[in-house]
């Protein structure tokens, strides 16, 4: 059973939705023994980081989701479910994250004459890191955000805006977490999507 | 590199997309499904929904046709016409829309905005806004409402940059001037607002050949521009435009 994770951080009704499309039936729950016993878990966010990582705690599902995240099972983290994995975000004064990715979020900076947020279809390119990401080096995903995810170890796409160069995805074995919204992306996303579909339980 | 964005917008009325010309001669162009569909594959960035029997008879939104694009396609989408509260605004966003678009409500309720951006987050509310050349504010401009029949009086470039500080994650500035007649956007009121405001700016209003899309990025700072007559009537593609764009030096995403 493939699980979305529903912590009120936002839309889920496109993640279903593309998953849908590919023949795949999602359960959307906030129940922490439903994400407990999915073969594979998606953690989907818009939103701002502090009032996702208040839901998760009042709908105690931090311990769900670290363990999805940990355990060996595929776990895809998107937009904001990508953010709040690191260990901070600057966003709302400062916000302590669940902490599986060693690293920080920050705002664009203002004054670079780039828009914030980011919105539309930006490319990206692949770190000496990236196994599965290598395959989408170059292509084009969509983006909408006014936080951005540092390049840590992990990072497998970087992109580029507002004179940063950023996370777009980072891959951890099973676990992949993208700044991008695959369910967004046309064909291209749900390659990617198909392409985690594929990833075995370690 | 972010590419600048190419947007159809389709019209609905009574489930049937249409076009006309200053609200004349609206023509049957198709189902808003299957168009939707045409389009994302044929290379659209996002698509915009306007359901004019919603905002003109003040009926409720057609949610269904929202699903059913929601369903069909995999790009973002924004759904306006219509929208009177923050409860519409939900339903919308949980039907599939990426995005709802208010106008109209937001000059008479422009708190809207903010409880729309508290709610949903300022990424999911458009403030479309359309402009006239006027002699009687700063800029030049001024809003009009209730299709282009009410003259406000508020000056467009204020009106815009209060709704971005009221959370407005993105403008559509529909020039009343260039509307519907594919001789170009309004260039100077869409530079005035790109620069005045820090959220991203959608030019609309007199797209008629690919080269319009090419000044309108190039000259007026626009992030993204809509497109309706000049795709709906089969005298241009998607690619068409976006050939003449990429040619044209502007970032445009050419695989799709």
């Amino acid at each position: 059973m493939t699980a979305i994770v529903d912590y009120r951080a936002g839309n889920l009704t496109s993640v279903k939705n593309a998953f849908a499309a590919l023949g795949v039936e999602t359960v959307v729950t906030s129940d922490p023994a439903a994400i407990a016993s999915a073969d594979r878990v998606v953690f989907p966010g818009v939103g701002a980081a502090r009032s996702a990582m208040d839901n998760l705690r009042n709908l105690g599902l931090v311990e769900a989701v670290k363990a999805a995240a940990t355990d060996g099972r595929p776990f895809l983290g998107i937009c904001l479910g990508m953010q709040i994995l690191f260990d901070r975000s600057e966003e709302d004064g400062g916000v302590d994250c669940l902490g599986i990715v060693r690293g920080s979020v920050r705002r664009f900076p203002d004054g670079t004459g780039d828009k914030i947020p980011q919105i539309g279809w930006n490319d990206v390119s692949r770190t000496e890191r990236g196994e599965c990401a290598a395959d989408f080096s170059g292509r084009e995903f969509y983006f909408v955000h006014s936080y951005y995810a540092e390049v840590v170890p992990e990072t497998s796409l970087v992109t580029e805006y507002a004179g940063v160069k950023f996370t777009a995805m980072v891959e951890r074995g099973p676990l992949w977490a993208c700044q991008f919204h695959p369910e967004k992306s046309g064909r291209v996303g749900l390659d990617l999507l198909r392409a985690w579909l594929d990833v075995q339980r370690r | 590199m972010l590419t600048k964005r190419v947007i159809p917008c389709l019209d609905v009325r009574n489930g049937r997309v249409t076009k006309g010309v200053k609200f004349k001669n609206n023509v049957d162009l198709g189902d808003p499904v299957e168009m939707a569909v045409g389009y994302s594959d044929g290379g659209a960035d996002e698509l915009v929904f306007y359901d004019i029997t919603a905002s003109a008879e003040h009926r409720p939104i057609d949610i269904g046709m929202v699903e059913a694009v929601a369903k069909a396609v995999r790009i973002p989408f924004a759904v306006g016409g219509g929208i009177s509260c923050v409860a519409d605004m939900e339903r919308v966003i949980l039907a599939g829309a990426e995005k709802v678009s208010v106008n109209s409500l937001a000059v008479r309720n422009p708190g809207i905005i903010a409880e729309g951006a508290k709610a949903f987050g300022a990424q999911c509310i458009v403030l479309g806004m359309d402009p006239v050349r006027s002699g009687k504010t700063p800029s030049g401009y001024e809003i009009t409402t209730r299709g282009f029949r009410e003259f406000t009086g508020m000056d467009a470039v204020e009106w815009a940059k209060r709704a971005a500080d009221l959370g407005a994650g993105e403008i559509v500035v529909n020039s009343v001037d260039a509307d519907g007649t594919r001789e170009g956007f309004e260039l100077e009121i869409t530079r005035l607002i790109a620069e005045a405001v820090g959220v991203p700016v959608v030019a609309s209003g007199g797209a008629g050949r690919p080269e319009h899309l090419v000044t309108v990025f190039r000259e007026a700072k626009a992030d993204a521009a809509i497109v309706a007559g000049m795709i709906h009537f089969g005298d241009y593609t998607i690619a068409d435009i976006k050939k003449v764009m990429h040619e044209g030096g502007v970032p445009t995403r050419m695989s799709w």
